[in-house]
């Protein structure tokens, strides 16, 4: 069958008769060798066309602002409440031996290093991953992905580029943004709950994290955007059975694209733990 | 296996397709499936649902290819082509898809001029060109409209308009009647019968409905009148071509099952082609 980037390949054309477990198993796991082929070819061509032309500014900034934009109260809300929350979890700890003003330094190093990026690359794939598999999941079974294949317009270029450099691009800002609104919710919480001085928060807070720190936080929602956009995008474009398989996409992308972005954070930790113990 | 050819209109094939063989999970469609279009023909492609009709046009645009035999349209073995080749080829092809396929996002006339700015069209030269084909399938009022205010027989005429934009010299209409009102499918039937006769495009057009076949085969368009009249009311040399550039194809369970000229088909009875006539 076809051999493009975006319909699943090595499709057997035999219709079993009889089918033994080895045989059910055996299928699963040609399937899924084969889903993982297209996913990679997929992620392989979007990257690509980021250094070739034509690209497709309009769409770059239409994604930007669907993607950054529209993302923005989530995050700020959602940031705010995660500060405020991890400084009456850990202040109320601290309180038991008279170290309340370590909060700060606990709720950056936190924030910073992993919940920021980690909630950010969580929020945004539910808002966004999803978004993109059903946009592109209806597109495909309306037929608009293949009249654009029939005007000479590569889709891959055309709707995944642009997502996954607009993703690329707006996570690690959203992410930024999360990290300050969070240690904005954890200064009122620590101001009102533990009665201690803003200033003294602030310059704590500041002060814990370095440049490690930073790389790590701001490493990971790269990789987080990534895998959002791509696996928004390829559940979108594989999608089978009409309006019921658009559906089955949504929840798949926000399904596939969460566990990945847990996954990876836990390896991306142990590699920038390893390297800020090596290089910084 | 060899290829039958069309003597006498003195054009070479626009189209081929050579023992093709196309399948899936469920089995195989297509069958070895051989036969060409001539240059300026327009060849029915009769067959029930699921008979592989819409895989032919999406084989014969690049879309899908065949798992072996050869697909030649316009001097380029599609089926041989990369994907990068075939975005080139596809821009000579034009493809009016069964519900229009229509991007939702976009108005009328964006939807039309989509190609042409792909294709790198100046912008001052753009919007008339969107005009002029609007106003050739009379949807030049709803250039600022999106799909969704359309109708299902208005969404099809801008799909004739945005496959036309470029003036393809081929294009291929899947089942462009099909769910449509008898009065709103002669209107689409008029205009693919006016592409034919004043552009002098290839097609090759499916559908399940013989009648559209036979309007295409007995009316053409009067250029001097500009109506579209039956050809026995014009005797004259261009009707009679015309007549003879409609052939009929019908497929059953993955096989050419009939192929050759209406007054055949219109005069088979055999039980199968029967069929298509209630």
């Amino acid at each position: 069958m076809a051999d493009t980037p975006l319909q699943v390949t090595g499709r057997p054309t035999k219709q079993e008769e009889t089918v033994s477990v080895a045989e059910v198993l055996g299928d699963a796991a040609k399937r899924a060798v084969a889903s993982v082929q297209d996913y990679a070819l997929l992620c392989g061509h979007a990257v690509a066309n980021i250094f070739t032309s034509p690209h497709y500014v309009q769409d770059i900034l239409e994604q930007m602002d669907f993607i950054g934009a529209g993302s923005l109260p989530i995050i700020l809300l959602s940031g705010f409440f995660i500060g405020a929350v991890m400084v009456l979890q850990t202040g109320s700890q601290f309180i038991r031996f008279g170290q309340t003003s370590l909060t700060g330094d606990v709720v950056a190093i936190a924030l910073v290093r992993e919940l920021g990026p980690a909630f950010t690359g969580l929020l945004v794939t539910g808002r966004c991953a999803t978004g993109i598999a059903s946009e592109l999941g209806s597109m495909l079974v309306t037929e608009q992905v293949d009249a654009m294949r029939a005007m000479g317009t590569d889709p891959s270029r055309k709707l995944v580029t642009p997502r996954l450099l607009a993703a690329l691009l707006m996570v690690p800002l959203l992410t930024a943004l999360m990290d300050f609104i969070g240690l904005l919710g954890g200064c009122a919480a620590s101001v009102f709950s533990l009665r201690l001085s803003a200033v003294e928060f602030w310059r704590r807070a500041i002060d814990a994290l370095d440049f490690a720190d930073l790389m790590q936080g701001f490493t990971k929602p790269v990789v987080f955007g990534f895998i959002l956009a791509t696996i928004g995008c390829y559940k979108g474009l594989t999608v089978r059975g009409g309006t019921q398989g658009v559906g089955r996409a949504t929840t798949s992308a926000a399904v596939v694209g969460s566990v990945l972005i847990i996954v990876a954070d836990a390896f991306l930790t142990k590699l920038s733990l390893y390297l800020a113990d090596k290089v910084f | 296996m060899s290829i039958p050819t069309k003597e006498g209109l003195g054009f070479g094939p626009a189209i081929t397709f050579e023992d093709v063989w196309v399948g899936f999970d469920e089995g195989q469609v297509l069958r070895g499936v051989t036969f060409q279009v001539q240059e300026r023909e327009t060849l029915i492609l009769l067959g029930e649902t699921g008979t592989g009709k819409t895989l032919t046009l999406k084989m014969a645009a690049g879309l899908l290819a065949p798992d072996s035999g050869n697909v030649v349209v316009l001097g380029n073995e599609v089926s041989e082509m990369e994907e990068k080749e075939l975005l080139a080829f596809r821009r000579k092809v034009g493809f009016v898809f069964q519900e229009g396929a229509l991007f939702d996002s976009m108005t009328v006339g964006e939807n039309v001029a989509y190609r042409l700015r792909e294709d790198g069209t100046a912008e001052g030269e753009i919007e008339p060109r969107v005009r002029e084909v609007l106003r050739f399938v009379e949807l030049e009022h709803t250039m600022e409209q999106v799909p969704s205010e359309l109708s299902g027989g208005m969404k099809r005429r801008v799909s004739i308009a945005r496959a036309l934009v470029n003036q393809p010299p081929v294009v291929l209409y899947d089942s462009p009647t099909a769910g449509l009102d008898p009065v709103t499918s002669q209107t689409i039937i008029t205009l693919i019968l006016r592409l034919r006769d004043v552009f002098g495009v290839t097609a090759l057009l499916a559908t399940h409905r013989l009648q559209d076949g036979f309007a295409l085969a007995n009316f053409h368009f009067d250029p001097e009148t500009k109506r579209v009249v039956p050809n026995s009311q014009n005797g004259d040399a261009a009707a009679a071509a015309n007549a003879a550039r409609t052939r009929f194809l019908v497929y059953r369970d993955g096989d050419i099952y009939f192929e050759g000229e209406p007054e055949e088909i219109a005069n088979s009875e055999d039980p199968y082609l029967k069929r298509f006539l209630v």
